[in-house]
């Protein structure tokens, strides 16, 4: 009893330590990024006492983003404004974070990992219902973004407030039909089962991953999330030239750091429902239980240990690069105008969903049991 | 079999204050985070009896949509808080609060001292799984399910018919001055405006 | 573990602080609000009582009644911008024209 509570506690500071620092590398990422696709340098000036110089090191501007920057954040003057309701202005920025992190409680981070006589599942929570728990969590994300530009007391605030909760609402349909489709095709809510379906390969070499069952899904649900996670081109509700900053206009220091985390975490959350969904999660290419079976018949066994941290390392691979891949569309295109992203939401998704949605309960049922 | 008492403790008394607070705010908005938090309570409540999709549902449904519906009606309105000086009839809030308490009471009494019933000890193993409860929403209830959907047409026609403006300059736009030029004053002003208002939208519809 | 009725009494409480809350608001949407409530509340009892009898009809219905308070707050929400926007005011005590 005590080692499965001890365990399940390790699994909750692992996801929890993982996601915060690859969120802080995705921070690095988008500005080293940004700063090559615009041809610019990017920071590159932050050095602890001039060490890394003295020693002729290359400066990625990594001290920038991982110390100096937080460091700046946190002990900068807290403000808030005038006439704004004090509680929710502290509470709006962990409200909308708190949801975004105990989504990743359901990510499958591998199979089982056999120590001694005990098997570990890798993920986290093993919930029957997780792909229910992750739109309910999505749902509840939504409180945070409005909460804080409507405490703030400010009307670019609000008016970002409001285009934020539309927007969210609005793409959560979008996202909530390209999930259900994916669960009519897998017949299953469970993410670990997800993945676990998706091993073993078609005509002998093809991985049996989602993407090749659910392609419209992937899109939309690429195209859903980053509308979730307010990212460009879907970031209106902080659209700079037009609404100062949105809903965090009024918030500094710790707190605006805490809002950006929030955007971060949830470029990785969307990266963590692909991998999950149409990327096979965990799954390698032909590496089974124990060990690889290559295509042609070639055999690589491996202990259990092994298996499982290759698993491990495949899936925050894929989401390392799904997230990338969402910063790069990010820094590629120009924003939405308001009306057209309503319009792409209301009338090009949830059309597309529904009849993706049916064409694949009609397959399914005429397949039967895959 | 539900959860442990302590548990239970926690979530009612959770339930209970998220409640008080729902009708005891001042600004609506409070009202409607109390909800939601009342609501999320509820929805954990329904997960520890064992109806977890039902649990679930009604976080995605209740606390992530319709509450952020309510929210945005507020604001799109523009409502601040109450005065602090209570209005209207004191008497009809004194009878209310009286009677609730009193329903209160009563419907405690009746409800745990209800006749005994036979407990179900072996529930079956997929209890509230989403796959019973399809099942039994496309046998059993597969008329009603059927009837919900148009419902939820209706619902949504309606709404939009209620709440869209005509396009026209007579249709007064969205109250931008609350409590500024245009006081809701004198019944017969209000109705007659009321009307003058109502009327091209009418003609449109 | 605990016992059903425990439920129902708090379902009971929880449908008279909607009770109250009808009775001592007059902002009409903290009114819509607290009708929210009591149908949470008898929500609580369907499922404490399914569970009780092990049927899953109490939360068939429970799923039938988050839908239709779906429905009954789009339409009551756009009544209320709908009166709001004739009378400026979500009194309920101000909405009186049909009062004789």
């Amino acid at each position: 009893m005590t080692i499965e509570l001890l365990i399940g506690a390790i699994k909750a500071i692992v996801i929890v330590v993982l996601v915060l620092g690859l969120t802080t590398m995705m921070l690095w990422f988008e500005r080293k990024g940004s700063a090559l696709i615009q041809d610019r340098i990017g920071a590159n000036r932050a050095d602890i006492f001039g060490i890394g110089k003295r020693l002729g090191l290359p400066n990625f501007g990594f001290i920038n983003t991982v110390l100096a920057d937080p460091i700046k954040m946190f002990t900068k003057e807290d403000f808030v404004p005038d006439g704004a309701d004090r509680a929710l202005h502290a509470l709006a920025p962990f409200l909308a974070l708190f949801p975004v992190i105990i989504t990743f409680a359901v990510a499958p981070m591998g199979d089982i990992l056999r120590v001694g006589r005990y098997n570990i599942d890798l993920q986290p929570a093993n919930l029957n219902v997780a792909a229910l728990y992750v739109l309910a969590t999505i749902g509840i994300g939504v409180y945070g973004i409005a909460l804080g530009g409507w405490a703030s007391n400010n009307r670019w605030a609000m008016l970002g407030a409001i285009r934020a909760s539309a927007q969210m609402i609005s793409y959560e349909i979008a996202m909530g039909l390209a999930i259900i489709a994916v669960v009519v095709t897998y017949g299953t809510l469970d993410l670990q089962a997800m993945c676990r379906i998706q091993g073993g390969v078609w005509f002998g070499w093809l991985p049996r991953w989602g993407i090749l069952l659910q392609p419209v899904s992937f899109v939309m649900l690429l195209i859903a999330g980053m509308a979730e996670s307010k990212r460009v081109p879907f970031d209106l509700p902080e659209g700079e030239s037009e609404l100062v900053a949105g809903y965090f206009t009024e918030y500094s220091g710790g707190k605006q750091a805490v809002f950006m985390m929030t955007d971060f975490a949830e470029v990785l959350l969307v990266a963590v429902l692909i991998t999950t969904f149409f990327f096979g999660g965990w799954q390698v290419p032909w590496l089974y239980r124990d060990g690889f079976h290559f295509p042609g018949g070639a055999h690589l066994l491996m202990p259990n240990l092994i298996v499982a941290l290759l698993e491990f390392v495949a899936f925050w691979v894929k989401v390392v690069i799904f997230s990338c891949f969402q910063i790069l569309i990010r820094w590629t295109l120009p924003r939405l105008r308001y009306d057209q992203l309503m319009r792409l939401g209301w009338k090009g998704l949830v059309p597309l969903g529904l009849i993706n949605l049916v064409v694949t309960a009609f397959v399914v049922v005429v397949a039967g049991d895959k | 079999m539900t959860m442990p008492p302590l548990v239970f403790a926690f979530l009612a008394a959770l339930a209970i204050i998220a409640s008080l607070g729902v009708i005891l705010q001042r600004n609506p908005v409070h009202c409607v985070l109390s909800f939601a938090l009342a609501l999320t309570d509820i929805g954990v409540l329904f997960m520890g009896l064992g109806a977890v999709t039902v649990g679930f549902l009604q976080i995605v449904v209740y606390v992530g949509a319709i509450m952020i519906l309510f929210l945005f009606v507020i604001w799109l309105l523009n409502i601040q808080a109450d005065a602090l000086k209570p209005r209207g009839n004191l008497g009809i809030k004194f009878a209310g609060a009286i009677g609730a308490a009193a329903l209160a009471a009563e419907l405690f009494v009746t409800f745990s001292s209800y006749p005994r019933m036979r407990e179900i000890r072996t529930m079956p193993p997929d209890f509230g799984s989403i796959a019973s409860v399809a099942r039994m929403l496309f046998s059993d209830y597969l008329v009603a399910f059927e009837v919900t959907s148009l419902l939820l047409l209706a619902a949504i026609v309606g709404a939009i018919a209620l709440a869209r403006t005509t396009t026209g300059a007579a249709s007064p736009a969205l109250p931008v001055t609350v409590g500024g030029d245009a006081p809701a004053g004198a019944p017969v002003d209000a109705a007659s405006s009321s009307i003058a208002s109502g009327s091209p939208a009418r003609e449109h519809a | 573990m605990t016992p059903i009725s425990y439920f129902m009494a708090l379902s009971a409480i929880l449908f008279a602080i909607g009770v109250a809350g009808v009775m001592i608001r007059r902002n009409v949407i903290v009114m819509f609000l607290s009708i929210e409530l009591m149908l949470n509340a008898v929500n609580l009892a369907f499922v404490a009582l399914g569970r009780r009898m092990g049927s899953m009809d109490g939360q068939v219905i429970v799923f039938f009644v988050i839908t239709v308070a779906a429905a009954e707050a789009a339409v009551g929400l756009a009544l209320i911008v709908a009166v709001f926007r004739n009378r400026e005011t979500v009194n309920a005590d101000e909405l009186n024209l049909l009062r004789w």
